[in-house]
């Protein structure tokens, strides 16, 4: 282990890192079996309910997942910690559990999905290891049912945000989501938009596309649309103590939508008075995102530039993307990051996003 | 910004002579058009009109901020007709006033995104004598766009050569909302033509396709709409890189129209991570995306961005570099550029030759 | 300083907009209900001119939907970009400290009253009965 990666793995664990984009093996219906109720039990079975993956993130993958993770021995939370957990030294590891809950059409089926998804995360994860924190699945197919899922686990302070995909049913910034969103701002959940679709409509404005690295290219597309829907329909407005959170968006593309959006507001706000502020204002209060991947140039030097061009210190969150391969070796924080910023950027942004995390 | 920016002196551009890459002509009337329709396809447009995605007859899916669908408000002939649809007063506000050599035009009524598509060719035919008749020929200033139906691959073959020999016109144009993503190989043959005749390929953004412009859905609202454009741009360059047709077809000149251009650099750094990682998905593309990018793409640059700190706008232009970039008016819409005042940051001499002139006269041909 | 008659009052109707050129500078001159206001024509932001642009209320809401319309006629929409700028001080909405106009005072005053001061109207006969708009520059 070289020097450099001894100092970044101390600096992480002297500041108390969290982590905020952490994926548990992704759960299938043998996995949840025990946490359905016997109706469902006997549905998920009869009806062959059973690898919930999401097509544009197949566990299959072979260039997604690090060798060397993958290499450990064990599994669950225990593979987890040899892995990550405790090489990093992270005081906290969010997991995000991305599987096909956010895809599934019936909206009971993924309601029931869902609540026994979050169940097994606390059982199988949350319950052992204090150092873990957790994401809802949400069926934000049924909102009123997203609601319950929020207030079932209101108490349960591990639990910290709730989580959708960036490419769903409808434009996240809809009427219809706003209950779920009065909810989570209620308890002091963040909203996570996670890179994914539900293949509900094709990724590009051109159709579905040939290859899985084109359809890895266009999440962008989707966050970005995500974006100018907060925007534009009032929601950042709407529910000011709600942050919400990009995960595994990438980063440098964000600054032009900024100045494209406040240039066209000064024109167009007409269309939304209620946007009273310019977008790129509002995006820096509420929106954060996490920082793997980034989508910087080769150089280090030019990866100040880009967050100059946010001219948001609290945006970046640290994540590791784990077990996803997105960094070389065990360089976790984009090379020519800003010393200044990294105490933010590991720990004091994720307190301010997340009510929830204690100190 | 304040009224300092407006004060410096920017006469030097008219001696410069700009190329304008995005100038949308207007028909005076529908008759204009009809005269260059056979009788069978004047009928049809009289007795069921031209069919396209968008779901509202007669008003903009995303309704524009100003009248005559997003026009500059001063842009009305004062002879009569809509914006742009009278060459005089296109010469005396725009070509004249602003020292613009040459102007591409991008008709946007051509018919490439009829549903009809035998009516789409049709008129994409008579666009194109349109072209000649009323603004290249009277003006040679201005260079035409040949419009083909996309969709119809032979039709669109059959309308390339029928024009090819005429130097009027500039590129041959297809909206980037294609049915399918645009690298896909049913295209290929419109993209070896134009690789043929040394003719670029224009896409430039369209207000209707046949998918959702964004991948959660429709949006609401025009101003999300109006980014989503950049999207549809976007996807045409990530398709066409990750298809292999500039590897397949590697003098191809293809020019993004009406997209800003902040966006490039960013997307070729992901393009570059993601061939990196998934490159045994892909092995027909040999080398990075961005070198492609480098060597066959071009964008236009309006609607420019314009950032809080106009200074940042420099890395952008050095991220993207200043050989890609071509300067683009948009009149007469009402997110128009005016070329003495887009760039709010200094440009080298060097760069401003680029991106005002000679990029675009190399591009497109022009003499 | 010197006081120049631009225009004469029933030459410009409310909610009518004039292009006038006065002491080298181009300027808006708008009827905002009865009241006469002058700012400069071009717009800060690419150079169009302010004087063709719509004369408009404000669109404000508090809520998402819920869309009043207020200020009528006294605001100018940009005819480019559509930027909004108060006609009373040259500010913009969008971002009033930054982007503005610059604002000129306007009067009203008689004819006769013009012929006894220090007034500049070398472009306009001034009759002793009429209303005429004076611009301070």
């Amino acid at each position: 282990m070289d020097t450099a990666v001894t100092q970044q793995r101390s600096m992480l664990s002297q500041l108390g890192a969290i982590d905020c984009d952490v994926h548990p093996d992704a759960p299938g219906r043998e996995d949840l079996l025990p946490y359905f109720d016997d109706y469902w039990r006997e549905i998920v079975t009869t009806r062959d309910v059973d690898r919930l993956e999401l097509t544009n993130f197949p566990t299959r993958t072979k260039p997604f997942f690090r060798e060397d993770w993958k290499a450990t021995e064990g599994k669950g939370v225990e593979k987890l910690r040899k892995n990550l957990l405790d090489p990093y030294g992270l005081k906290y590891a969010i997991l995000n559990c991305v599987t096909a809950v956010h895809a599934i059409y019936d909206p009971y089926l993924a309601t029931a999905v869902c609540r026994a998804t979050n169940d097994w995360l606390k059982a199988e994860w949350l319950d052992r290891d204090p150092r873990l924190r957790a994401s809802l699945v949400l069926p934000m197919q049924n909102p009123e049912a997203a609601v319950e899922e929020i207030e079932r686990f209101a108490d349960d302070k591990r639990f910290v945000q709730v989580l959708t995909l960036c490419m769903g049913e409808m434009p996240l910034g809809r009427r219809t989501y706003w209950p779920v969103y009065e909810a989570a701002q209620r308890h002091g959940f963040a909203l996570g938009v996670h890179a994914g679709s539900a293949y509900r409509h094709a990724p590009s404005q051109s159709g579905f596309l040939s290859y899985l690295a084109e359809d890895y290219v266009h999440q962008v597309q989707g966050f970005a649309a995500q974006v100018g829907s907060f925007v534009s329909e009032g929601v950042l407005g709407k529910f000011p103590d709600m942050k919400i959170v990009l995960i595994e968006s990438g980063v440098s593309w964000l600054p032009g939508q900024m100045w494209r959006m406040s240039k066209d507001w000064r024109g167009a706000r007409i269309e939304i008075p209620w946007v009273k502020e310019s977008p790129s204002a509002l995006v820096r209060r509420q929106i954060r995102m996490t920082t793997q991947p980034f989508d910087a140039p080769r150089d280090p030097a030019e990866l100040e530039r880009i967050i100059e061009h946010l001219d948001c210190d609290d945006m970046l969150l640290f994540s590791t993307d784990y077990p996803h391969a997105q960094f070389e070796g065990e360089a976790a924080i984009p090379a020519g990051f800003p010393e200044r910023l990294i105490d933010r950027l590991v720990r004091e942004n994720a307190l301010a996003t997340y009510p929830r995390l204690e100190d | 910004m304040d009224q300092a920016v407006l004060d410096k002196n920017t006469k030097a551009d008219a001696k410069l002579g700009i190329v304008d890459c995005d100038i949308h002509p207007a028909f005076g009337s529908p008759a204009e058009l009809a005269k260059f329709l056979p009788v069978r396809w004047r009928d049809h447009l009289a007795d069921y009109g031209q069919r396209s995605a968008n779901p509202v007859v007669g008003t903009l899916p995303y309704p524009r901020m100003t009248p005559g669908n997003g026009m500059r408000r001063d842009s009305w002939p004062p002879n009569g007709g809509p914006p742009a649809s009278d060459l005089a007063f296109l010469q005396e506000q725009l070509l004249d006033p602003l020292g613009i050599e040459y102007g591409i035009l991008q008709p946007l009524a051509a018919g490439s995104s009829t549903l009809n598509q035998e009516l789409g060719a049709a008129m994409c035919a008579a666009v194109n004598d349109w072209q000649l008749d009323k603004w290249t020929g009277p003006d040679p200033r201005l260079k035409a766009s040949i419009c083909v139906t996309q969709e119809d691959v032979p039709a669109a073959l059959a309308e390339i050569e029928a024009r090819i020999g005429d130097r009027s016109f500039a590129q041959i144009a297809i909206p980037p909302r294609t049915i399918e993503p645009a690298g896909r190989r049913r295209y290929w043959p419109i993209y070896e033509a134009a690789e043929h005749y040394d003719m670029p390929i224009g896409m430039h953004s369209a207000a209707y396709g046949q998918h959702a412009n964004s991948g959660a859905g429709w949006l609401d609202f025009y101003i999300e709409e109006h980014y989503a454009f950049s999207h549809s741009l976007q996807s045409v360059v990530t398709s066409m890189v990750f298809e292999g047709v500039f590897e397949r077809f590697p003098k191809l000149k293809l020019v993004v129209v009406e997209g800003g251009f902040a966006w490039a650099a960013p997307l070729m750094w992901r393009l570059d991570k993601q061939w990196e990682r998934m490159r045994s998905e892909v092995p027909h593309v040999k080398r990075p995306p961005s070198e492609y990018i480098r060597e066959n793409v071009w964008f236009t640059t309006q609607p420019i961005e314009e950032p809080e700190n106009n200074r940042h706008l420099l890395d952008t232009l050095r991220w993207v570099g200043a050989d890609r970039l071509m300067f683009s008016t948009d009149y007469p819409h009402w997110d128009f550029d005016d070329p003495r005042y887009a760039f709010k940051v200094p440009l080298s001499p060097t760069e401003r030759v680029q991106i005002f002139r000679d990029n675009a006269k190399r591009v497109y041909r022009l003499p | 300083m010197a006081r120049h008659v631009i225009a004469k009052v029933e030459e410009l109707d409310i909610g009518k907009s004039k292009l006038v050129k006065v002491a080298g500078r181009d300027i808006a001159l708008f009827n905002v209900k009865g009241e006469f206001f002058a700012i400069a024509n071009r717009c800060p932001h690419e150079g169009a001119d302010l004087c063709r642009g719509q004369v408009v209320g404000l669109a404000e809401a508090d809520e998402p939907g819920k869309v009043r319309m207020t200020r009528h006629g006294e605001l100018v929409r940009c005819p480019w970009h559509g930027w909004e700028f108060d006609i009373r001080t040259g500010k913009s909405w969008c971002d009033p400290a930054r982007t503005r106009v610059k604002s000129f005072d306007v009067s009203v005053a008689k004819g006769g009253a013009l012929t006894e001061g220090p007034y500049q109207a070398e472009t306009f006969p001034v009759s002793i009965d009429e209303d005429y708009v004076v611009v301070e520059i």
